[in-house]
């Protein structure tokens, strides 16, 4: 049992797919180094008269998904119109689907807080995206908004899941198995800006449910929950009642708070599309072959590789880790690799927030293998790992890390080349050499600690400790 | 290639924009000026619907129907006038002023297609494309004594006709005998990858009236009962006495789903419409938003200022059909009646091979007569709408007249026979000569 049993969490996942065309016209989707407005026809821009047409792709990513969370695919399904006027939104209503969704109950494991959990999913339907404002800000009256429809039309997918989470932590654990999955059937780009957004249903149980809306990222979502259980219970603590209703998370502040604006009162009156027919897609779900997905792949790195579960389950949690590494492990040894990529480099590129596909696999590679053939410290390779990825930031030419290390004179020395490092060592610390006598173990840490300190990081703890304990040891029956 | 230099004098208002020099290509309508009602979309030339929202909007694509009637050689002459939107039975809601009836100008030429209408029988153009969402090329073909067809939903793509009522409504031929309808439609009509709701049903056609003997025509009670004009039903019914003498086999029968087509078209077509004409909300093109201190009242402004009465009117119908609470009670209803409607053609399409009856309840109004009241205008489209809510398809043509006004005899046909209504027409036609 954990502290969040009484919380309740359900989630609504918007993600964009990544198809080469929009969802009911030509226009290509790769608008993001283009000017506003340049990937618009008259269907995306809702042109009077224009009419839109299904594109095929986006079903079937719709049904990779279905069939990859163990969905069921009906007869028939039915684009509806939700009809809301913003400025956004160039026809006044949003083609999306109502009653009669793509797919209905799946299910995806995640690892949750009491160990693995199916988290349920209602139901998955695709949608189109509106454009995208953009305000100029202004002095009072200068101040104004323009329009771009380059995203009008992009393809959504919408992913409804049952309350089934119960805590922040495994509301994002669910989100990055879900990206991963996404990612792995090859339907979504998670490194394109704003290409998921989450509402999430939340409440404690046997208090009304607060709906947070927008969330645009993952650690967004994190933030959110976190501070609406905490806002609920000190509600319920003061003895006050959770309100029913619609919260904006505000990502900068990392606070949500009341929308009680119009907009959310919205009546959308849906209705059936009247321009496209109802979908009969249940026949093409055998067709799909679906691609290795990230338990499969993790079961087999373990077995392949004979990496831990913690290292296979973070390796795969990620597509592009997970190519990095099996390139990775084709080269050095596979456990070496796993410990390097997962827990040292992985580290170092969320502290500098830089995708694995930037990293240069040859030079890593090669690091790796320094280490693997006992030529430098962890320590020295930690900092020729830095080193290199400063330049990957600073645009500059990577150095091959052999010649890095060999340009700083970085090797690792034999342990008799540290024999005078020691004995100065020995010499200037002559209260940690007694109380060592003594039989206080960690003094000999910070001798060896002095030792590495003279020498930069060049000699292996692993092999200098012993050879100062040697020195030091107190004398037999003495 | 040529060009039409095309001078007419409009006395009628039939147009809203007229070419006075159209290009025109090769084909079998080489320079045949066309003249295309003001709801479907012309690259280069100004389609306003009838409607102030849409003053200045010059699409910058032409509707398929359009770029078709370009590669048959037509000259597209001008953009008819019509009811706003499309949304009348007159002409009369039009910004851009009324159309009178080339007939008798003190009576309306009918509508919503009621400029493609008065430019035919007015002698203006041959031939013109209109539109029809529950009688709205077949009414002014019956008032104006011209021949409109409505095609079969989705033979004719409706790829750049602004919707009104996208499930009701399509694009179909109007001219002044049933041959120039016919090379028309035969122009018109087939498979658009574009519409989504379009059927691979190309139409090659050459009317003949060697299949009235034997056809088997039923006549709905219904299309006689309350509302239609005594003298019109007299008219029609020796209309379809002439049909019999030509052959036809007359069967009476009956149409029990009539009770509630009116009420399932208008609350269908009222649902989609507060949907559809949402767009017009100033921020792409019409007239210039003015600028407010929220977007609302921006909105609500201009959609005040530059939508018609009739037009607010049945947007805010439809929006209450579709509300929260509402929509089981009427949307969903009008649903099942429509189906009723369709079920009843289906059983009667089992026995007979073409339905006959009014087109019209009565003769053209007189201008102004309905304008105070909407309801009297709706009543005027019983007969018509039945076929919009089958998507079966049905044409208006002239037979004769009451106090020097022409009445319509409309036939309809099964899903996909316009050949054969055709034929019945082009026969009750010649016997006429």
């Amino acid at each position: 049992m954990t502290e969040h049993t009484d919380v309740v969490i359900g989630l609504e996942i918007h993600c964009q797919l990544n198809t080469q065309t929009k969802l009911f016209c030509g226009c290509a989707t790769d608008y993001k180094t283009d000017g506003p407005n340049t990937h618009v026809c008259p269907i995306c821009l809702g042109l009077p008269g224009a009419l839109p047409m299904i594109n095929r792709k986006a079903v079937e990513y719709g049904l990779r998904v279905a069939k990859a969370l163990n969905l069921e695919v009906p007869e028939e399904s039915e684009f509806a119109r939700k009809n809301y006027f913003y400025p956004d939104l160039p026809k006044g209503y949003q083609i999306t689907m109502y009653d009669r969704p793509l797919a209905v109950r799946g299910h995806l494991e995640i690892e949750g807080d009491d160990g693995e959990k199916d988290i349920r999913i209602t139901r998955i339907h695709l949608e189109e995206d509106p454009g995208r404002l953009v305000h100029r800000a202004g002095a009072g009256r200068v101040a104004y908004t323009l329009v771009d429809y380059n995203r009008s039309g992009i393809p959504l997918i919408e992913i409804v899941t049952e309350p089934d989470l119960r805590s922040p932590k495994e509301a994002r654990r669910f989100l990055n198995k879900l990206r991963a999955t996404l990612e792995y059937l090859d339907v979504y780009d998670g490194e394109r800006e704003g290409g998921l957004r989450v509402d999430a249903n939340i409440s404690i149980r046997g208090s009304e449910r607060v709906e947070v809306k927008n969330i645009s990222s993952y650690r967004g979502v994190e933030k959110a929950l976190t501070f609406e259980i905490t806002r609920q219970k000190n509600l319920i603590r003061r003895g006050l009642r959770v309100v029913r209703e619609t919260r904006h998370f505000q990502e900068g502040r990392g606070i949500t708070t009341s929308a009680r604006s119009k907009e959310t009162e919205n009546d959308y009156r849906y209705f059936p599309e009247p321009d496209l027919r109802p979908l009969r897609v249940k026949d093409w779900v055998e067709a799909i072959a679906l691609p290795e997905l990230p338990d499969a792949r993790r079961d087999r790195f373990m077995a392949t590789y004979g990496i831990s579960l913690n290292h296979a389950r973070t390796l795969t949690g990620d597509l592009r880790l997970a190519e990095f590494y099996e390139a990775l492990a084709a080269k050095v040894e596979p456990t070496l690799a796993a410990t390097w990529t997962a827990d040292t480099l992985l580290g170092e590129l969320n502290y500098r927030d830089m995708p694995v596909t930037t990293v240069p696999l040859d030079h890593f590679t090669d690091l790796v293998g320094l280490v693997g053939r006992g030529e430098v410290t962890d320590r020295v390779a930690v900092d020729v790992l830095r080193a290199l990825l400063n330049a990957v930031v600073n645009n500059e030419t990577p150095v091959k890390p052999l010649d890095y290390v060999r340009e700083h004179n970085l090797g690792k020395g034999a342990a008799d080349a540290f024999a005078a490092v020691i004995d100065a060592v020995i010499a200037e610390n002559p209260q940690a050499v007694a109380d060592y006598r003594e039989g206080r173990g960690t003094a000999l840490n910070f001798l060896v600690g002095q030792a590495m300190k003279k020498t930069r990081g060049k000699a292996d703890p692993k092999e200098i400790t012993p050879l100062i304990a040697a020195r030091i040891a107190p004398k037999e029956g003495a | 290639m040529g060009s039409v230099a095309f001078d007419a004098e409009d006395r009628w208002n039939a147009f809203i924009t007229i070419c006075r020099r159209a290009g025109h290509g090769d084909g079998p309508l080489a320079g045949v000026p066309v003249a295309v009602k003001d709801i479907i979309s012309t690259a280069g030339i100004q389609t306003t619907c009838g409607s102030l929202v849409l003053k200045g909007y010059v699409p910058p694509y032409d509707a398929h129907v359009v770029e078709l009637v370009k590669a048959a050689g037509a000259a597209v002459v001008g953009k008819t006038n019509m009811d706003e939107f499309g949304m009348g039975t007159t002409t009369e809601s039009s910004a851009f002023g009324p159309t009178t009836n080339p007939v008798d100008t003190t009576r309306v030429p009918g509508g919503s297609s009621g400029g493609s209408a008065a430019a035919v029988a007015s002698g203006m153009v041959p031939m013109a494309l209109g539109t029809d969402t529950g009688g709205s090329i077949r009414c002014p073909a019956a008032f104006c004594g011209i021949v409109g067809l409505k095609p079969t939903y989705g033979r004719v793509s409706r790829y750049g006709l602004v919707a009104y009522a996208n499930s009701l409504e399509g694009i179909g031929p109007m001219a002044g005998n049933v041959e120039d309808v016919s090379r028309l439609f035969s122009v018109i009509a087939g498979p658009d990858a574009r519409d989504a709701t379009s059927i691979d049903r190309p139409y090659t056609h050459t009317p003949s009236s060697d299949r009235i003997r034997g056809l088997r025509i039923g006549v709905p009670a219904e299309f006689f009962g309350e509302g239609v004009d005594p003298a019109v039903a007299e008219r029609v019914r020796a209309a379809i006495g002439d049909l019999a003498d030509l052959g036809a086999e007359i069967v009476e029968c009956s149409m029990p789903s009539m009770a509630f087509a009116l009420a399932a078209y208008y609350v269908t077509c009222t649902s989609e419409a507060s949907s559809n004409l949402a767009r017009f909300d100033g921020v792409r093109y019409g007239p210039d938003i003015v600028s407010k201190r929220s977007w609302h009242e921006a909105y609500q402004e201009h959609r005040r200022e530059h939508l018609g009465k009739e037009v607010r009117r049945r947007i805010m119908l439809g929006t209450f059909a579709l509300s929260a609470g509402y929509y089981g009670k009427y949307y969903a209803k009008a649903q099942e009646a429509r189906k009723n409607v369709g079920e009843d053609f289906a059983r009667l399409f089992a026995d007979v091979d073409v339905i006959a009856g009014p087109t019209m309840p009565t003769t053209a109004f007189a201008l102004g007569e309905k304008t105070a009241d909407p309801l009297s205008m709706y009543l005027a489209d019983i007969l018509t709408v039945p076929a919009n809510l089958a998507g079966v398809p049905a044409i208006s043509v002239p037979c004769g007249t009451v106090n020097g006004l022409p009445v319509g005899l409309q036939l309809i046909g099964r899903h996909c026979e316009e050949e054969l209504i055709i034929d019945a027409a082009c026969a009750y036609e010649e016997a006429q000569r």
